[in-house]
């Protein structure tokens, strides 16, 4: 997999956020994901970066001279545990309601609001398994779908 | 007993003060006019300019002439956007800047308020740094970050916005302390073992060649540098941002590479096995197509910024470090080690003699720039300060003139901001006033921002002006001769409007005129005599004139054109 997983300690700042992605665009990098949240240290957030292979270099090294960005480490891919939460509103109706709770159910999806003619699901887990989660319900409608972003931590194996 | 409360205003002038600035550039407005209020009483000189882009070129021009920190002022909104060319152009050659900004007061941030632009964000990608203040007891701390931050590691523009409520608000002086800043940290000193890997490579090495930039004067290391390849014998390629950073005239100096370097430069970076390069960025106008860029050369790059390393050419030997510490730890380490370069020097000085740099001025015809250039330097003094524009002229002092002391040559490299010679000369004559500054510009790049003449008479800044004046944007005409079929779209200005020896001295200035060879000497020597008030001279130059040595953009440096004759080629 060519994809390289970037955490980044930042000083929890106005304006951080923007710094990044501004320098992000104007390198012309490609992410495929960007999260950020608070951690366990006051005044410190974390970002976690998804990006490619040969833009991980460039991206460290770019980030790093924003005078806000602490530190980055780039997680190793074998030994970094990865999480993501993903909304799905899908569209159900009699014929097909159990059907949809079931298989849902049995990929670990939640159902945290049911309707008429719905049902939302919530599920946590890699981006693997979200993709597939999505392919599973495609046939039956989704309405909206929401994904929080990739986070990551580095195990301590 | 207690201390006073101070405004915001008084701490911004007090936290200039205690930072032990002396001069700085702007121009007041709405939001910033608290802080001029106090600097009335100040020791601090203001310099008035007639447009913000004018200041930050100022202060940009000072800091380049000191190699400290410049400082501008300006008010929030058109004052602020104003400034950007000058911020930006100050991050592309890494030059120490602090501009201060008004803002709207705090409670209006977001209301589309009167003046209002949103600063902090417009500036976030054209600074090293920027910050928005929020309570007046941050401004000595803020300052003292900000200098730090602008004047080491890879120096550069920092922002400080500063609403109008905040300016007004009373706080305490709180004396400024450098304290660590998590996220900051430059490496200054170079890791050792790189530098023996470097040194193994250069023992290896049968045709080294320096290729150095501004870094060498950012550092002050010219002298490590002139160590370096003196002692052990290794010529030098001399970036546009690195002329004076080794003596041009000296053996060893082959002058400025790329696509308008001489032949020589260009070619033995090609012809080179290993470059050692150090405080520069491998800029396009440097590599060209870097595909094509020194295919022989194992690379050693050293550079106080670690994103330059690898970004554009990958290094054998990538080092992180002050200039002046990589050169001195590659000297320690070769020790009394002799490099066998003779052949290569010989390989270097049969090409100089094959390929000099030419130019030809005919008795009677136009005025060529180089001629006049050559006649200029022979008359100046030895350190005068010379400020160019962007284009042509730019190209052809770069090439001509005769660079031997680091900070005596400003332009504007990365950017190429036409209109930044007049300002910048002005804020390099403001540091140095007993010395000679030379305003070596166009006339497109002198019409961008003539008006800060009226700053330089005002001011009494007595620098010299020369203008070449082609009656067009010389090098966009350049480039429509050789790739636009001779189309001269839009690029065509006139020799006669403005009237420049009458706009010169509309605006309090002296205005005199060449136009042909048996003039050249004489309008010179007048220029020369004149220190009580700057002098203009209006030196009418052949429009059809065109720079070569000449690669053109994403093409080979293996193919260099040096004459019209060899437009063929492409």
């Amino acid at each position: 997999m060519s994809e390289r997983i970037l955490s980044v300690l930042v000083e929890d700042k106005p304006g951080v956020l923007a710094r990044i992605s501004s320098t992000i665009s104007r390198r012309g990098f490609n992410i495929n994901s960007l999260s950020v949240g608070p951690t366990n240290i006051d005044g410190r957030s974390k970002m976690t970066i998804v990006t490619e292979l040969e833009s991980v270099e460039q991206v460290k090294k770019q980030l790093n001279k924003l005078i806000n960005v602490i530190k980055i480490v780039e997680l190793d891919p074998d030994n970094t545990i990865e999480s993501e939460v993903l909304l799905m509103k899908v569209s159900i109706n009699k014929d097909s309601q159990t059907s949809v709770i079931e298989k849902a159910n049995l990929s670990g999806a939640k159902s945290v609001d049911v309707g008429q003619d719905y049902a939302v699901f919530e599920l946590t887990g890699t981006s693997k398994e979200l993709k597939k989660f999505e392919n599973l319900m495609k046939p039956f409608g989704i309405i909206e779908m929401i994904r929080g972003g990739r986070i990551a931590i580095q195990s301590n194996l | 007993m207690e201390e006073k409360l101070l405004s915001g205003a008084e701490l911004v002038i007090r936290g200039l003060e205690h930072l032990k600035v002396s001069t700085i550039f702007g121009v007041p407005g709405g939001a910033i006019l608290p802080a001029y209020d106090p600097l009335y009483d100040s020791p601090i000189r203001h310099i008035l300019a007639r447009h913000e882009q004018g200041s930050g070129h100022m202060a940009e021009g000072y800091a380049q002439a000191t190699g400290e920190l410049g400082v501008v002022i300006a008010t929030s909104g058109p004052g602020a956007t104003n400034l950007i060319t000058s911020l930006n152009n100050a991050l592309m050659d890494s030059t120490p800047l602090l501009a201060i900004t008004g803002q709207v007061a705090t409670e209006a941030i977001g209301n589309d308020a009167f003046q209002e632009a949103y600063t902090v964000g417009l500036t976030m990608a054209a600074t090293k740094h920027n910050y928005l203040i929020t309570d007046a007891s941050e401004i000595p701390q803020v300052l003292l970050e900000a200098k730090h931050i602008a004047t080491t590691g890879r120096p550069g523009p920092v922002l400080v916005d500063i609403p109008k409520d905040i300016l007004n608000q009373k706080a305490k002086w709180i004396e400024p302390k450098l304290v660590d800043l998590p996220g900051y940290k430059p490496t200054l000193d170079a890791n050792p073992k790189m530098i023996q890997q470097a040194v193994n490579l250069i023992k290896d090495s049968k045709k080294p060649l320096l290729y150095v930039g501004g870094g060498i004067i950012h550092s002050k290391a010219n002298i490590e540098l002139f160590d370096l390849a003196q002692k052990f014998n290794i010529p030098v390629v001399t970036t546009l941002m690195g002329r004076g950073a080794f003596p041009d005239g000296h053996e060893l100096c082959l002058g400025m590479p790329g696509m308008h370097g001489n032949y020589t430069a260009t070619t033995s970076i090609q012809n080179s096995d290993l470059l050692i390069a150090i405080g520069v960025r491998f800029d396009d106008r440097v590599t060209a197509n870097p595909k094509f860029f020194a295919q022989n050369a194992k690379v050693i790059h050293a550079d106080i910024d670690p994103a330059e390393i690898g970004k554009v050419r990958d290094a054998e030997v990538p080092i992180v470090g002050d200039a002046k510490s990589v050169i001195k730890g590659l000297i320690d380490k070769l020790g009394d080690t002799k490099l066998e370069t003779s052949n290569w020097i010989q390989e270097i000085n049969e090409m100089r003699e094959s390929y000099p740099l030419t130019f030809t001025q005919d008795e009677d015809g136009p005025l060529k720039v180089p001629y006049v250039l050559e006649e200029l330097q022979k008359m100046s003094e030895d350190d005068s300060i010379v400020v160019s524009g962007v284009g042509q002229h730019q190209m052809w002092i770069s090439l001509h003139w005769k660079f031997t002391k680091p900070n005596t040559w400003l332009n504007s490299g990365g950017l190429g901001t036409m209109g930044y010679s007049l300002p910048a000369a002005i804020g390099a004559k403001a540091a140095y006033p007993d010395r000679q500054v030379l305003s070596l510009d166009g006339d497109g790049c002198f019409q961008m921002t003539c008006q800060e003449l009226i700053t330089a008479s005002t001011e009494n800044i007595p620098l010299k002006i020369v203008v070449f004046n082609n009656g067009n944007h010389g090098m966009v005409r350049q480039w429509q001769k050789i790739f636009y079929k001779n189309r001269f779209s839009a690029s065509e200005l006139t020799h006669h409007t403005p009237d420049y020896v009458k706009l010169a001295e509309a605006m309090g200035a002296v205005g005199l005129r060449m136009e042909q060879k048996s003039e050249v000497k004489d309008v010179f020597e007048k220029m020369l005599e004149i220190n009580d008030k700057p002098v203009l001279v209006d030196c009418v130059v052949d429009p059809d004139d065109m720079v070569f040595p000449m690669v053109p953009a994403g093409g080979s440096n293996d193919v260099i054109i040096l004459n019209e004759e060899d437009l063929k080629k492409i």
